[in-house]
């Protein structure tokens, strides 16, 4: 088997390539559909419905998104340059905990400042906290050569801990009748809903306006372009004179701040307060959306709302026909590796020989 | 100090080092084979879960637990397979295919635990593997047949990787590919095999959580265990020697923490206990990460006539 590259990708190919994912995808989780004893078409028009069947079902899809959107910018910024941030999930912890000891801690009286000067901070603090946390493996990686991989995993489990600790002392809610959680942000600080009665806010256009910005930061700015280049080819970069190093850490603490910001504004948006399982992965699930993205900050927008629908849609098809909503997890990782290889044909063309 | 004492002294103290320290091993020697052909395998997490899942699911259905065994390795194998098939077939990125890997093992486990137990709330168990009364060692004979395995495989990969023709060959396609080709080593056969054996021992790994350590099959059993293996192979320098001293290292740090707690008079949150292992594991990084000699070629895909 071999590789050969192909001299300019055809239309054809390009339209193919997400048609021949989204089929293999959906073949691949018929067979588990068949598994579980269920009809095929009707499980898959249950989980379409859904997730975009009604103004209720879209408002819990974008809802899923936002958190989805940042952790995937957070992926998509680090990933462009070859930081491979596998952390986003401990830095989206590190900034609700942030954000809830800057909003929630004091009443709001311990600082005792005017609200909009509060909630900047709080969204400050976790931007702050996130990006921290990524510049310690960031600057082991530049100045010592250790790999970004394990010690952002790594970390992650130590935040959680950190945040179970947290969870049990200082910052423990003294009403929660013993559940682990944090105490409240101040009820003023939090998001506005975008639709009555729904849970969707206002975090959803501040995670749109994100990847506008840096969508523009990378294709408009000298930073981008040093990003692009290290991401590239690093040692062409260092030719090329591009401060390297710089790039890297300025890359880690945009990215951890991306993550923490979607600890923050989940906090703010949706939860108010602090738990242990608020995330369901949404820091891995964030490396997805990037690749689904193809490493496009727009593209991510679109990549969140899919994965968020695949999610919120199995959950309700999952109420309705009792196939087990891991199968939304399956349709994700399949459709990661059926984009991935697609995207791969349209540039090589398969020699056997 | 006393207390520390205490604990080092208890025989019970090293039989837990040694039964923590048996999947690290399996795992860590797993990634260790990948790495020395040129792939990292950061599919190793879910591949636990599966080799765990599958492992416990055959011996449940009846069969022995050696066929238990094999039938994770199996499963270990074929997800190595798809591994191989991405990132040198393909040439994709590790770190991308990997993660994929992980995602996709993991969730199918659960969802094939979910289908085959639908309503279950206490988990179905199985008899697990018995401990090895037979060997007159006192810290060994509370062991499974599994930890055995495990330490024998130690010597066992140091002679394939160094000692012979197929070990110089794998050394060969992760430090430098083109020379390997140059002498007619198929780059491709020898790192996907590497890989397939590599992801076989880590679905043995999990098995041994499923059919020895517990005798049944939890969600999150594996958590983070697959990660640990992936940074105790950066501590131990791509070395099978030195992979089973980080292993046991870790173990004996994890089983030192679960002590601690129980012993300790509250002075600290029992989350500090827990952080100990992991926050070591990053220092290890940290210190060795000078000295540390990568695989040349590692990570790095390799497209046949492309530089």
């Amino acid at each position: 088997m071999m590789l050969e590259k192909r001299a300019a990708a055809s239309a054809w190919a390009m339209l193919l390539a997400p048609i021949g994912a989204l089929v293999f995808t959906l073949l691949v989780s018929a067979l588990l559909v068949l598994w579980a004893g269920a009809p095929v078409g009707r499980t898959y028009s249950l989980l379409a419905q859904g997730a975009f069947g009604s103004v209720f079902a879209i408002s819990e899809t974008l809802t899923r998104a936002i958190p989805l959107m940042l952790t995937g910018l957070a992926a998509t910024v680090a990933f462009k340059a070859r930081l491979f941030n596998i952390g986003a999930e401990g830095q989206l912890y590190a900034g609700a905990l942030a954000a809830v000891a800057v909003g929630g801690l004091h009443g709001g009286s311990g600082f005792d400042l005017p609200l909009p000067l509060l909630f900047v901070l709080m969204m400050l603090a976790a931007a702050a906290a996130g990006a921290l946390l990524l510049l310690g493996p960031a600057l082991l990686k530049v100045r010592l050569g250790v790999d970004e991989v394990v010690t952002t995993l790594l970390l992650n489990f130590i935040v959680l801990l950190l945040v179970s600790l947290m969870l049990d002392g200082p910052m423990k809610d003294p009403t929660a009748m013993g559940w682990p959680q944090s105490v409240a942000l101040v009820g003023e600080l939090e998001l506005s809903k975008l639709i009555p009665q729904t849970r969707v806010h206002s975090g959803l256009l501040w995670a749109c306006a994100l990847a506008i910005g840096l969508w523009a930061l990378l294709k408009y700015t000298v930073l981008g372009f040093d990003i692009r280049a290290v991401g590239a080819n690093p040692r062409a970069a260092v030719f090329a004179g591009v401060p390297v190093t710089r790039t890297v850490v300025l890359v880690a603490l945009l990215s951890g701040a991306l993550a923490g910001l979607a600890g923050a504004i989940e906090v703010a948006g949706r939860t108010s307060y602090v738990t242990l399982d608020m995330s369901p992965g949404y820091g891995y699930s964030g490396i997805v959306i990037a690749m689904l993205a193809a490493l496009h900050p727009l593209g991510v927008i679109a990549a969140s709302v899919f994965v968020a629908g695949v999610l919120v849609g199995a959950d309700s098809m999952s109420r309705a026909i009792g196939v087990p909503t891991y199968i939304a997890d399956v349709i994700v990782a399949a459709s990661l590796l059926a984009v991935l290889v697609a995207t791969l044909l349209t540039q090589y063309r398969v020699r056997w020989k | 100090m006393s207390d520390f004492i205490e604990i080092l002294s208890n025989q019970s103290f090293w039989v837990a080092v040694l039964r923590i320290a048996t999947p690290l091993i399996l795992g860590t020697l797993g990634v260790l084979l990948c790495e020395r052909a040129g792939v990292l395998n950061l599919g190793i997490e879910g591949i636990m879960v599966a080799g765990a899942f599958v492992g416990w699911l055959v011996v449940y259905a009846g069969a022995p637990l050696w066929v238990g065994v094999a039938a994770a390795a199996g499963v270990g194998a074929m997800f190595g397979l798809l591994h191989a098939l991405l990132t040198v077939g393909l040439a994709l990125s590790q770190h991308v295919s990997g993660l994929g890997v992980t995602l996709l093992a993991t969730s199918l486990s659960y969802f094939g635990y979910r289908v085959s137990f639908p309503k279950v709330t206490t988990p179905p168990t199985i008899t697990p593997f018995a401990a090895m009364d037979w060997i007159a060692l006192p810290v060994l004979a509370q062991q499974t047949a599994l930890t055995l395995l495990a330490l024998l495989l130690v010597p066992a990969l140091a002679y394939l990787l160094y000692r012979t023709p197929l070990g110089l060959a794998v050394r060969m396609v992760g430090e430098n590919p083109q020379a390997a080709e140059g002498q007619g080593v198929s780059v491709a056969a020898t790192r996907t095999l590497a890989i397939v054996a590599g992801s076989a021992l880590m679905g043995v790994a999990g098995s041994f959580l499923t059919l020895s350590a517990f005798n049944a099959f939890f969600f999150n059993m594996v958590n983070g265990r697959g990660w640990i293996c992936v940074a105790l192979v950066v501590f131990a320098s791509w070395r099978p020697g030195k992979a089973l001293l980080g292993a046991l290292l870790f173990a004996f740090f994890d089983a030192l923490q679960l002590r601690l707690q129980q012993s300790g008079d509250g002075a600290l949150p029992y989350q500090i206990y827990l952080m100990l292992p992991y926050v070591l594991s990053i220092v290890a990084l940290v210190v060795v990460a000078r000295k540390a000699t990568y695989p040349q070629a590692l990570m790095k895909p390799y497209r046949k006539g492309e530089r």
